[in-house]
């Protein structure tokens, strides 16, 4: 009789105890789920609010008002245009780049991707300075050639052709290596077959490659976009003296002037620019999932000799490295080297004193450099392991809460910087709860921004990581007894290490020379390396700037220089500037 | 310790259902092999032992302790089973000796004594001398013994393999196999083994369970499966099982019964439960098929195709009542049969099917 009591009470039991004691992977999501919440969805849930919302109501003609302005018209029709154009000629230079050197037996490929694919590196404010030097009297190449602008004369690159051109340039690598990656899944039998059939090789690309590839130039065509709309740098420098003002810029320089009171009307801005990024992306999307590009059988890349062709191709190829690449660079270079602006690069003016004045005089470049590097360096360091803990979940737990942080993570990702810069604002501007600190103003704020942006960046890397491991090795720890930490640290951790380096060193790079985010953050304490170029400029010390920019370059290049030489331990495919 | 104790499972992964109704009950030190042609659940249900899937219903003990049930699921790393996948999962990081001792560190056990029972574990399984080395640098035997010593290590009374033998080539899986037998004598460890290779189940096991779409179709000693199958899927899958009609089913009571087949006479096993019917289902093996001697009256039947075996002839022969109808036999040398030749053949053994409309 006691017996039966006994059994029957067990189940209820237990049932009640499965409710409160919480596995340990249930506890880690959690804490993911918040990281990403606090992060990245609160912060745009705020952006959203305030965008529409002043003081707790909905007010109707202030929105129409704004969005109807004739100055935010303006704005967003040259945002539009500029993105649209320069997305077009970013997907030419790319698909072409792509096919010579997915295609054809060219020689020295290995470098030439490099400098192909280097200038995506640069920071844009950087790439926009040295282009913008690259008439002045300084400039190696074109001033022996006379080729100088006179003082007072209205520069070329200050005009919406001038942004559309050289986002066109910055965004080219970023085709590439879209249409690269498809490119190399393309069977080769395809083509073997076309060239049996008595194909020249003009219509093997034309119609065989091109249609196989369709996908991957429109994947490439929406991360051009989506870096084209957001791409502060080289709408600032150069859309701001020419006076085309664009969504980004206008934001940037209403903060500036008013400070928070016009927060709610830039973040209704900022909403409209997220909505323009989104529509982008989705059309794209769409016209690249047009058509039946399923393949399957071997892909053996197979090149096309390029014959007689050989030396005109090659000219034309290095003729443009050393045109987008050699020619603003070593401007930017001579301007570093000479006293002021304006004087032509000699043996009389060639003076050190700008970079002694960055690395060692200005204390303002000195601590922005210091901060740029800390708040990097944590990024990294913190975004590494939720990266691994995220992707765990994402690629061997697949459940609805995973996927939607892995959505909000993309999202505060692909969003421009100033998004997140204006959301963080937002969020971070009233003291924080419980501790009653505000953080706004402070390099924390900048910190939080980084991990919201980055955590996407770290992501991919890692997932690709993981998609190559056996889940059994993991199911063989689980056996073990070891539980989720343990399991992370012992068995993912270091069978993922190759792919967590190569998502630290994206991190590290996109990070370090950020602008976009921590331009409206930065304050008067708190300042990283990314903007100072603006604020150089802005203030009249060209020189100095085209100094720091040297230097921004110079630590890219060694960065990408070291990730080659253990490129050999990486997946395949995750550094960008590996052929 | 190790009896486990499975109660009527179901699992569905969305509208398959994979697991229907299945109930194991085996005893603490048996190895049991579960067979089935690929894709009938044997790998699910080896995960839901482990702790990997949940259940939708039933329960699974051990020992007496429930893992999985209503509202209840131990998760893997509590229920210290051991698993050897097909693959292996050795970690590819670790050296041999930190492969075995993992599960001794995360329990908290203490390096001196950890480093003892590691020792002693592999010598065991005849590792000592490759401690240091990585799973890259060691052969498919070698890496057998590895994921076998895990299991010993943890001490684990229940060890699950999941078609460990399956990628090796056919000359390895010979020795591979007695080195199961052999972990099983030492380890006592309850062993359950799935495998779609049925001379794997029949030769390892104590008990195979024959797994189809989802449910058990017989859970049997190997002579049992293979002399007296319970039903048609049984009967046709193990050892190229032959189904055959024969009418006027007369048993008699020493286990014996006599049937006709194709008009002849012929004499049959069957259980002791069978009634006398008009039209029964029996099953037969080829070695249960020869050429009938000249005293013997045979089924005449004619030759269709012969393929040399080495040691026999496999001769493919249609009894010519039902020239339709193809028989398999396997002749002894010297070979004096050709293709298109008349022969009687006899049926020596056969077993009586139970009548499904009574099972
Ligand atoms: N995680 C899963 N999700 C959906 N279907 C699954 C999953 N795992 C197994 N299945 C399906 O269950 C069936 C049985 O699979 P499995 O247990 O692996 O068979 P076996 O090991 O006998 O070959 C298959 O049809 C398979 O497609
Ligand atoms: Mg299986």
């Amino acid at each position: 009789m006691s017996d039966l009591a006994v059994e029957q009470e067990r189940p209820e039991r237990a049932f009640r105890l499965s409710r409160l004691k919480l596995s340990g992977e249930m506890r880690l999501i959690i804490c993911l789920a918040l990281f990403v919440g606090l992060l990245s969805i609160a912060p745009l849930g705020r952006l959203v609010y305030a965008a529409f919302f002043t003081d707790g109501s909905l007010d109707l003609e202030r929105i129409t008002h704004i969005l109807g302005g004739r100055r935010v018209l303006q704005a967003t029709g040259n945002t539009i245009w500029i993105s649209i154009t320069s997305t077009l000629l970013a997907s030419v230079i790319g698909t072409l780049a792509a096919l010579l050197v997915g295609m054809t037996d060219m020689k020295a490929r290995t470098a030439w991707v490099f400098g192909f694919v280097l200038p995506l590196m640069i920071p844009p404010q950087v790439t926009a300075l040295a282009w913008v030097q690259s008439f002045s009297p300084a400039s190696p190449l074109l001033a022996p050639l006379g080729l100088t602008l006179e003082p007072g004369m209205r520069h070329p690159l200050y005009s919406s052709g001038g942004i559309i051109f050289l986002l066109g340039l910055y965004n080219a690598p970023l085709v590439f290596l879209s249409v690269r990656a498809s490119l190399r899944r393309v069977p080769a039998n395809l083509l073997e077959a076309a060239q049996s059939a008595g194909a020249k090789p003009l219509p093997v690309v034309l119609d065989i490659i091109l249609p196989l590839v369709r996908s991957g130039i429109f994947a490439g065509a929406a991360l051009a976009f989506v870096s084209s709309i957001g791409n502060f740098g080289i709408q600032a420098m150069l859309g701001i003296p020419a006076r085309v003002p664009t969504l980004i810029t206008m934001i940037y320089r209403r903060l500036n002037s008013y400070g928070p009171s016009a927060l709610n009307d830039m973040a209704l801005l900022a909403l409209l620019l997220a909505v323009l990024t989104i529509i982008g992306m989705t059309i794209t999307g769409w016209l690249g999932r047009q058509g039946d590009q399923r393949v399957d059988g071997a892909s053996i890349t197979l090149r096309l000799s390029l014959g007689r062709w050989h030396w005109p191709v090659a000219t034309l190829a290095w003729g443009y490295l050393a045109a987008v690449l050699v020619l603003p660079l070593s401007s930017l270079a001579g301007s570093a080297l000479v006293r002021g602006y304006g004087q032509p690069l000699t043996l009389d003016t060639l003076t050190f004193e700008n970079f002694n004045n960055a690395l060692f005089r200005h204390e303002g470049i000195r601590e922005a450099f210091a901060t740029s590097f800390m708040l990097t360096g944590l990024t990294v360091f913190i975004l590494i392991p939720v990266s691994i803990a995220l992707g765990y979940f994402l690629v061997w737990r697949t459940g609805f809460l995973s996927k939607l942080l892995h959505l909000a993570s993309e999202l505060a990702y692909a969003l421009p910087g100033i998004i997140i810069g204006v959301a963080m604002i937002l969020f971070f501007l009233r003291p924080l709860p419980l501790v009653n600190v505000s953080i706004y103003g402070t390099i924390w704020v900048i910190f939080a921004a980084y991990l919201s942006n980055y955590l996407a960046l770290a992501l991919r890397p890692i997932l690709g990581g993981f998609a190559q491991v056996d889940r059994s090795l993991n199911e063989a720890a689980q056996i073990a007894g070891a539980g989720i930490l343990s399991r992370l640290r012992d068995i993912v951790l270091p069978v993922l290490a190759p792919s967590a380096a190569a998502a630290a060193i994206l991190v590290f790079m996109t990070a370090i020379n950020e602008i976009q985010t921590s331009v409206l953050l930065v304050s008067s304490r708190a300042q990283t390396i990314g903007p100072m170029i603006i604020f150089l400029e802005e203030a009249g010390s060209s020189t100095l700037a085209a100094a720091v920019g040297c230097l921004m370059v110079l630590l890219i290049l060694s960065l990408m220089l070291v990730s080659l030489c253990f490129s050999k331990f990486l997946p395949k495919g995750v550094l960008p500037w590996r052929d | 310790m190790g009896a486990i104790e499975i109660t009527g499972i179901h699992k569905s992964f969305g509208k398959t259902e994979v697991l229907r109704d299945i109930s194991l009950s085996i005893k603490s030190g048996e190895f049991v092999a579960v067979l089935g042609p690929s894709g009938c659940g044997k790998t699910t249900l080896l995960r839901t032992l482990a702790g990997f899937e949940k259940l939708d219903k039933g329960e699974i003990h051990v020992d007496g302790r429930c893992l999985s049930g209503r509202d209840i699921h131990l998760s893997p790393e509590e229920r210290g089973i051991g698993v050897v996948f097909q693959n292996y999962a050795l970690w590819p990081h670790m050296s041999v000796e930190q492969n075995v001792s993992y599960s001794l560190k995360v329990k908290g056990m203490s390096r001196t004594e950890r480093t003892q029972r590691t020792k002693d574990v592999l010598e065991l399984v005849g590792l000592d001398r490759l401690a240091n080395r990585r799973p890259a640098d060691l052969s498919g035997g070698q890496r057998q013994r590895v994921a076998l010593a895990r299991c010993l290590a943890m001490q684990a009374g229940v060890v699950l393999l999941d078609e460990p033998l399956a990628n090796l080539d056919v000359h390895l899986r010979a020795t591979l196999e007695e080195e199961f037998s052999r972990f099983h004598q030492r380890s006592g460890a309850t062993m359950f083994y799935i495998t779609h290779d049925q001379s794997e189940a029949l030769a390892l096991a104590d008990r195979v369970a024959v797994m189809d779409k989802g449910r058990i179709a017989q859970f049997a000693t190997p002579s049992k499966l293979y002399l007296e199958p319970s039903n048609e899927m049984v009967a046709g899958f193990i050892g190229e099982g032959k189904l055959m009609d024969v009418s006027n089913l007369t048993p008699s009571d020493d286990g014996m019964a006599h049937a006709n087949l194709f008009g002849k006479p012929i004499r049959l096993r069957c259980a002791s439960s069978a009634s006398a019917r008009s039209q029964a289902r029996i099953s037969f093996h080829p070695s249960d098929l020869s050429l009938a001697t000249a005293k013997e009256e045979g089924i005449p039947a004619t030759v269709k195709r012969l393929t040399y075996r080495g040691d026999h002839l496999r001769a493919e022969v249609a009894p010519v009542p039902a020239p339709d109808v193809s028989l398999t036999l396997n002749v002894a040398p010297p070979f004096s049969i050709e293709q298109g030749q008349h022969v009687s053949i006899a049926l020596n053994d056969g077993w009586v099917l139970p009548d499904p409309q009574f099972a």
